[in-house]
């Protein structure tokens, strides 16, 4: 609780810098005060602090994530355009089970479903066990729960537990 | 518009990125032009926030990085909003639809249910 | 032809690909059957002018638009989240 923000001082620090596109040293001198005061006063606001435990596991989970962006733009714009064989796409409402607990990693698993087109995270219940998805193209329900759980959830399992 | 001097390394795949990312928002609109339902109308703009504006925002980098003949890396900033923001809104509306269309069924359904 | 005459055919490309999707999106906004596909047409909308306006700024070799497009990414996000608090609960702000 009492532990100085160390990650989110920095990332404001550097958020100053690109604002101001500079290194001179006012804006360096100016930006690493105002990161300092702005980190002090603001995690009092949000007492739960992410526990980071295998940082390297992001990496490739950040790629994998790049290129499901990639390939699901193709799989919408497919859609879109009519462009899948006659067939009519099938959307859907699909649940799953999670086993992720980590508030922040849920976070995370939420921009990563939601940010890849084709599929938008719409619920999750209250004890954050069940997870409510909605689907453009439902072809393979099985199919997803398992991509869903093994290509993302057990990254960020890994990451934060 | 003034004429750039532009190297062809800068050039060339700027270029590529920016027919990438232009075609991808136009094909999202489309989507959300002509797509049958909301529920299949709320994935078609996404295309356009995550990977299209990615591909503009870095061929921005690049331009001005060369242009500057120093790196720019202040676009980076608006692809770390969007990256944030965008699925928070999404999900929002998504709730937001699932809810207005539970009640209005409510309400239809009393309506029906008073007229009889 | 060279490599300038490339890069300005993209850039125009890509600005009337925006401009189209803001024109479209623009359409659903007045079509659209229900608030909630107002919403998103809205929020499409503001992407599109954002790049639209990051497209000017790639034209023009100017920075002025960079702030612009940073603060319509803004608004969107607000604007956004307010009409979607007024979908979920009749009004924006509660008494």
């Amino acid at each position: 609780m009492n532990r100085f923000p160390i990650l989110l001082a920095i990332l404001l620090f550097i958020m100053w810098l690109l604002l101001n596109n500079s290194v001179a040293p006012g804006h360096v001198v100016l930006g690493a005060v105002l990161a300092f005061f702005v980190a002090r006063a603001s995690h009092r606001m949000r007492p739960l602090q992410p526990r980071v435990r295998r940082l390297q596991r992001a990496v490739p989970l950040a790629g994998a994530v790049l290129i499901d962006i990639v390939r699901s733009n193709v799989a919408v714009a497919r859609v879109v355009l009519g462009l899948t064989g006659g067939r009519k796409p099938t959307p859907g409402f699909i649940s799953l089970p999670l086993d992720l607990r980590d508030p922040h990693g849920l976070a995370i698993l939420a921009m990563i479903l939601t940010a890849t087109p084709g599929t938008v995270w719409v619920d999750l219940s209250a004890d954050s066990s069940k997870l409510t998805l909605h689907v453009l193209d439902l072809q393979d329900e099985m199919q997803w729960v398992h991509t869903i759980k093994q290509r993302y959830e057990r990254p960020l399992m890994e990451i934060f537990e | 518009m003034s004429t750039i001097d532009l190297p062809a390394w800068a050039a060339i795949p700027a270029s590529i990125l920016l027919i990438i990312g232009g075609s991808l928002a136009l094909i999202g609109s489309i989507g959300l032009l002509k797509l049958p339902s909301f529920y299949m109308r709320m994935h078609s703009p996404s295309m356009g926030n995550t990977l299209g504006a990615g591909c503009v925002l870095v061929a921005s980098m690049l331009v001005s990085s060369a242009l500057l003949h120093r790196p720019v890396f202040h676009e980076v900033l608006i692809t770390l909003f969007m990256v944030m923001t965008a699925p928070v809104s999404a999900t929002l509306i998504m709730r937001g639809a699932i809810y207005r269309t539970r009640v209005n069924a409510e309400r239809q359904r009393r309506h029906t249910d008073v007229e009889s | 032809m060279s490599v300038q005459v490339i890069f300005e055919s993209a850039a125009w490309y890509a600005q009337m690909c925006f401009v189209l999707a803001m024109v479209f999106a623009a359409v659903r906004l007045v079509r659209g059957p229900g608030a909630q596909d107002r919403v998103l047409a809205l929020d499409a909308l503001y992407v599109n002018g954002m790049l639209t306006l990051l497209m000017l700024g790639v034209r023009s070799t100017s920075t002025v638009y960079f702030d612009m497009a940073l603060l319509i990414a803004l608004f969107a996000f607000v604007g956004s989240m307010a009409l979607t608090k007024f979908l979920l609960r009749g009004e924006v702000i509660e008494p």
